[in-house]
């Protein structure tokens, strides 16, 4: 175990690693790929399917991979993929 | 997943112009992007926003954004923004337009624009070619790249437009690619923040026009080659930001502070007033 890992945060227990929901609106993508290949996390694939536009928009291979850094949504030139924090229940009760 | 229709930006956009018409790989579509990521998280009010552009692909973005904006003749974006600013100082003016129009016809108004301090700011996107009329040679096209008017390639030295934004006078001068979407969101926010005369320059790939004659075929390989070759170097001298196949020097160059146009003007025009006042 490197050095690093053997101090923890003192709040350890509370905090959580938030959860990401990915959306993709497959019919506006126009398959550049800078989304599948600059994430860091390798989160997205191209798909086998073709959308409106003729071209293979991306899926998701593994969501609880993705730390909601939000590059796919900044680098987007199509404005069709965008990351959010997924709520728990309690959260959305509030 | 979950398949959701409504993007958070959406509001920033009109609705009735989207999906654009850029190319699959082009650039244009992430300084639209970005630029409304950074109206977004600075919470600016639309009303007080004036997006102008000129001519050429990215002059579409005029028309893209939800503000009070002008799709103007070749070259005459700044003079149009001039005259915007000049009448409403208290307006946002943002000129978005490519190198074609902002150098090569619009070179005058650019360098008297930045001399004169004017509180316009401008995100220029450079394609090194003119990528809407089939991808001729232009003012930034580099040394023995390819083109349809050089086929055996160019022998003219492009401009270093970060060089001669510095030298005309630019409070805030800087440079980014396409990949570096945070740094150029940063980037925007700190230039909409700032009073003077400030320019961005932003890389942008244009795989259909200018790649495929220079061995990147698509808008991945161009991406490639800025996070290969691209330097970091923030206030740097910026008659070294060199362009190459090998190296690309990004960054903040300058970042001053000036008294602006407008400001003197109708500082003197009050003058002016009260004088007569007392006649």
């Amino acid at each position: 175990m490197p050095e690093r890992m053997r101090h923890v945060p003192l709040d350890m227990e509370k905090a959580k690693r938030p959860e990401a929901e990915i959306h993709i609106i497959k019919d506006q993508c126009k398959g550049c790929g800078f989304c599948i290949k600059f994430c860091p996390q390798k989160v997205l694939e191209e798909s086998q399917e073709i959308n409106a536009r003729g071209v293979h928009p991306p899926k998701i291979v593994d969501e609880s991979k993705c730390v909601i850094c939000g590059f796919c949504t900044a680098v987007c030139p199509d404005f069709a993929i965008f990351v959010v924090e997924k709520l728990s229940k309690e959260e959305i009760k509030k | 997943m979950v398949q959701e229709t409504v993007h958070p930006l959406s509001k920033y956009l009109r609705e009735a112009m989207i999906p654009h018409i850029w190319c699959t790989g082009c650039g244009n579509g992430v300084i639209l992007n970005c630029f409304v990521q950074a109206v977004d998280e600075l919470e600016m009010d639309l009303d007080k926003l004036v997006v102008v552009s000129g001519i050429g692909c990215i002059g579409r973005a005029a028309g893209y954004t939800n503000a009070d904006s002008f799709h103007t003749t070749h070259g005459r974006s700044l003079a149009f923004a001039t005259g915007a600013k000049l009448a409403n100082p208290e307006l946002n003016v943002v000129v978005i337009s490519g190198d074609g129009d902002l150098f090569a016809i619009g070179g005058n108004h650019f360098i008297h624009a930045a001399r004169r301090n004017i509180g316009v700011k401008v995100i220029c996107a450079n394609n090194f070619n003119y990528g809407m009329t089939g991808g001729q040679q232009g003012p930034t096209t580099p040394l023995e790249a390819s083109t349809t008017t050089t086929p055996y390639g160019n022998i003219e030295h492009p401009f270093n437009l970060v060089h001669l934004a510095a030298a005309s006078g630019a409070t805030y001068v800087a440079r980014w690619t396409t990949l570096h979407v945070r740094r150029l969101t940063q980037s925007i926010k700190r230039m909409l923040q700032k009073e003077g005369f400030c320019f961005i320059e932003v890389i942008s790939p244009c795989p259909e026009i200018f790649g495929r004659r220079n061995k990147m075929r698509t808008g991945l390989e161009m991406m490639d080659w800025f996070k290969r070759a691209s330097v970091v170097e923030n206030f740097s001298d910026p008659s070294k930001a060199e362009i190459s196949t090998e190296k690309l020097i990004v960054g903040e160059f300058v970042n001053t502070e000036k008294v602006s146009y407008e400001k003197f003007l109708h500082e003197k025009i009050s003058q002016i007033n009260e004088k007569r006042v007392g006649w």
